[in-house]
């Protein structure tokens, strides 16, 4: 029951658990052993194909250390995001973005080479990527431990000291007792199907916020992407290519992929399907496309559609905090939260320190999950470290907000996966309408906060998490409309339109709000600002 | 979605079951896997490129079954397509290390 912890079939003991596999997770996974940590890295599903790099290809913000390069490179989306990025911050995770491809290069990543004959490493294929992450990680002596999400992080009054959950395929349930806990769980999507995401349920905020974390810019958490109708494949970079048409041939006046998304969501909402043609995109790139994403193709060419000359219906797929920018809150340079031995990075941690309220889709978030991680990994193995001889003796008890079941209901199984489906569907219905999300105002906010506060209750009052994939889908339930919530609330508190985040009841920028918005709270959800640090040095340490 | 899993193809080596990121496959004793959790699907299209035999296909459409089987997909060649385009198999490059990666870079408007 819960605050009680009763342990599992499974008893492990590390210096670090990574939670996540996807290339944040690895990279603190292997980052922390080169420190000498003992690491185990749980995933829910599959490290090497979980998440949303894994079956795509992604630009990465690789920027060769040139005083112009970089300050164009750190001006690209600054003023998008509204300042609330740091230059401190970006400096950093360039460098090691730099630094962490240049090693990948070293270790076997097979980049292409350029017209002079060095390697081209400004994108990564995620298959490619993701496999050798994978390797490197078992190489780096870690273990891996996949289908076992966690259900309950665990915690005594030095902060958290392990985590429990389930393996799925066999229902056994495991604990790891671990100094220091990486979250690396990426952001939520809500599960919309857009490419790779339907793992990404916002689990780590849920985690984090348990233990007393904060979350930072929730309301950056509002990205949508384009895609066939069709298809799961959200590639919104290749729309730029598109010009966009009713049925009937006739173009829709200011669609676009950028700024027109918008004209777009206006259309789907009135009920007029729009459709997309590749038709700027030259001849003689037009292959030059498809190999580079050749995941794009796929839909189309199953299909028998050749989107570079035929028109085909899109519609725009919620990716919410995946790109959007909003994550757990980080309070130094380590990654570490607020909370003693819990870290965060990836898209579980907030991007607002090198995109602010823009889009940390693509290039940014491929570069910030390799340095976070990195710099995570670094953090949490140097705490384990000056943790006292007597760490492994903790008595820990569970964070978590719901009652655990210790074993699995043989009789409630059909009715538990009935209501926890009700839940997502009612959160979603919340979520991923646009005049909800994208287009946002107190009216609809509030209205909606006030279904999601009622949604919390209820499943506050009545779940218990079993320890099975049933048990898992609950808490994804649960992750999902606790993100909605502190999403909804930051939304509301902030009374303006800056990075993604739109108001229609207020449509332009206010000055006087140039500072993030911290959140937090389970049953009570709190939100106070806090300000952007406009300059400082760092010193950087070397990579792995 | 997942639609197929050949029975004919598959070697039961259950890649499938370990890589799926969302588990959707069950391994069965003796036999083939099955695909047990159809609808927890999120078409990512990572199975077809871990499967060493080519034994799985996944439709385009991410919410609904099709319904297509593994005869029409004899018939219009599309099953294995996708990682042979990635490079992945024996004797073949992996598409991360083509020069077109580079070549759009001189163009692209993204």
């Amino acid at each position: 029951m819960a605050n009680s912890l009763v342990l599992g079939d499974i008893q492990l003991k590390a210096d670090v658990l990574v939670i996540g596999g996807g290339p944040a997770g690895t990279w603190a996974a292997i980052t922390a052993a080169s420190k000498g940590a003992k690491v185990i890295l749980a995933d829910k599903g599959y490290c090497g194909s979980s998440g949303a790099t894994a079956p795509s290809g992604t630009g990465v913000w690789y920027v060769k250390p040139d005083a112009r390069l970089r300050d164009e490179a750190k001006a690209s989306r600054y003023e998008m995001g509204g300042r609330l990025a740091e230059h401190r911050w970006m400096d950093r995770v360039l460098d090691r973005t730099f630094a962490n491809m240049n090693w990948l290069g070293e270790v076997g990543y097979p980049f292409p080479r350029d017209d002079q004959g060095e390697l081209y490493k400004k994108g990564l294929q995620g298959p490619e990527y993701m496999r050798l992450m994978r390797k490197l990680v078992k190489k780096a002596g870690v273990k891996i431990m996949d289908h076992s999400p966690v259900l309950e992080l665990l915690v005594d009054e030095h902060g958290v000291g392990g985590a429990s959950g389930v393996h799925i395929q066999t229902n056994e349930k495991w604990t790891v007792q671990a100094g220091a806990v990486v979250i690396a769980t990426g952001g939520c999507a809500f599960l919309s199907k857009a490419l790779g995401c339907n793992v990404l349920t916002g689990d780590g905020y849920l985690l984090a916020a348990e233990t007393g974390a904060e979350l930072s810019g929730m309301e950056f958490s509002n990205a949508y992407a384009i895609s066939p109708t069709f298809s799961s494949v959200t590639k919104t970079a290749y729309y730029s290519y598109a010009n966009f048409y009713y049925e009937d041939g006739t173009p829709v006046e200011g669609a676009g992929s950028k700024r027109g998304r918008s004209i777009i969501a206006r259309k789907l909402l009135e009920g007029r399907q729009v459709y997309a043609k590749l038709d700027q995109a030259p001849q003689d790139i037009q292959q030059l496309l498809r190999i580079n994403q050749t995941n794009f193709f796929l839909p189309f060419d199953r299909k028998g559609i050749n989107p570079f000359t035929d028109l085909f219906p899109v519609t725009l797929r919620l990716e919410g905090t995946v790109r959007g920018t909003g994550g757990i809150r980080i309070v130094d340079e380590s990654c570490a939260t607020s909370v003693p031995g819990l870290y965060a990075a990836g898209d579980a941690a907030t991007r607002e320190l090198i995109c602010g309220g823009f889009t940390g889709g693509g290039s940014h978030n491929a570069a910030w999950a390799m340095s976070s991680g990195s710099f995570a990994g670094e953090g949490a193995a140097a705490y384990v470290k000056k943790l006292g001889p007597h760490a492994a003796e903790r008595t820990l008890r569970s964070a978590s907000s719901a009652q655990h079941a210790t074993a699995i209901d043989q009789t409630g199984g059909l009715s538990t996966a009935n209501k926890t489906e009700e839940i997502i569907h009612a959160v979603q219905d919340e979520v991923a309408p646009y005049d909800k999300n994208l287009f946002r105002s107190a009216g609809n906010l509030q209205a909606s906060l006030q279904r999601l506060d009622e949604l919390w209750k209820e499943q506050r009052n009545r779940a218990v998490i079993e320890p099975s994939s049933l048990g898992m889908k609950s808490r994804e339930a649960m992750a999902m409309t606790a993100t909605a919530r502190w999403m909804y609330n930051s939304a509301l508190a902030r009374t303006e339109t800056r990075g993604m985040h739109k108001r229609e009841d207020y449509k332009s920028l206010d000055e006087n709000q140039h500072y993030r918005l911290v959140s937090g709270g389970l049953d009570h959800i709190w939100v106070k600002p806090e300000a952007v640090q406009e300059q400082a040095l760092v010193k950087e340490g070397e990579a792995v | 979605m997942i639609e197929v899993l050949s029975a004919s193809r598959c070697i039961q080596c259950n890649q499938c079951v370990a890589v799926c990121p969302t588990n959707v496959f069950e391994r069965i004793e003796d036999d083939v896997p099955v695909i047990a959790r159809q609808s927890d699907c999120q078409t990512c299209f990572m199975c077809e490129l871990y499967c060493p035999v080519d034994a799985l296909y996944v439709a385009p459409e991410p919410e609904e079954v099709i319904g297509v089987t593994e005869e029409q997909l004899q018939q219009q060649g599309l099953i294995g397509g996708y990682r042979e385009k990635v490079g992945w198999g024996k004797g073949r490059t992996p598409v991360a290390a083509h020069d077109y990666m580079y070549r759009l870079s001189l163009f692209a408007k993204f």
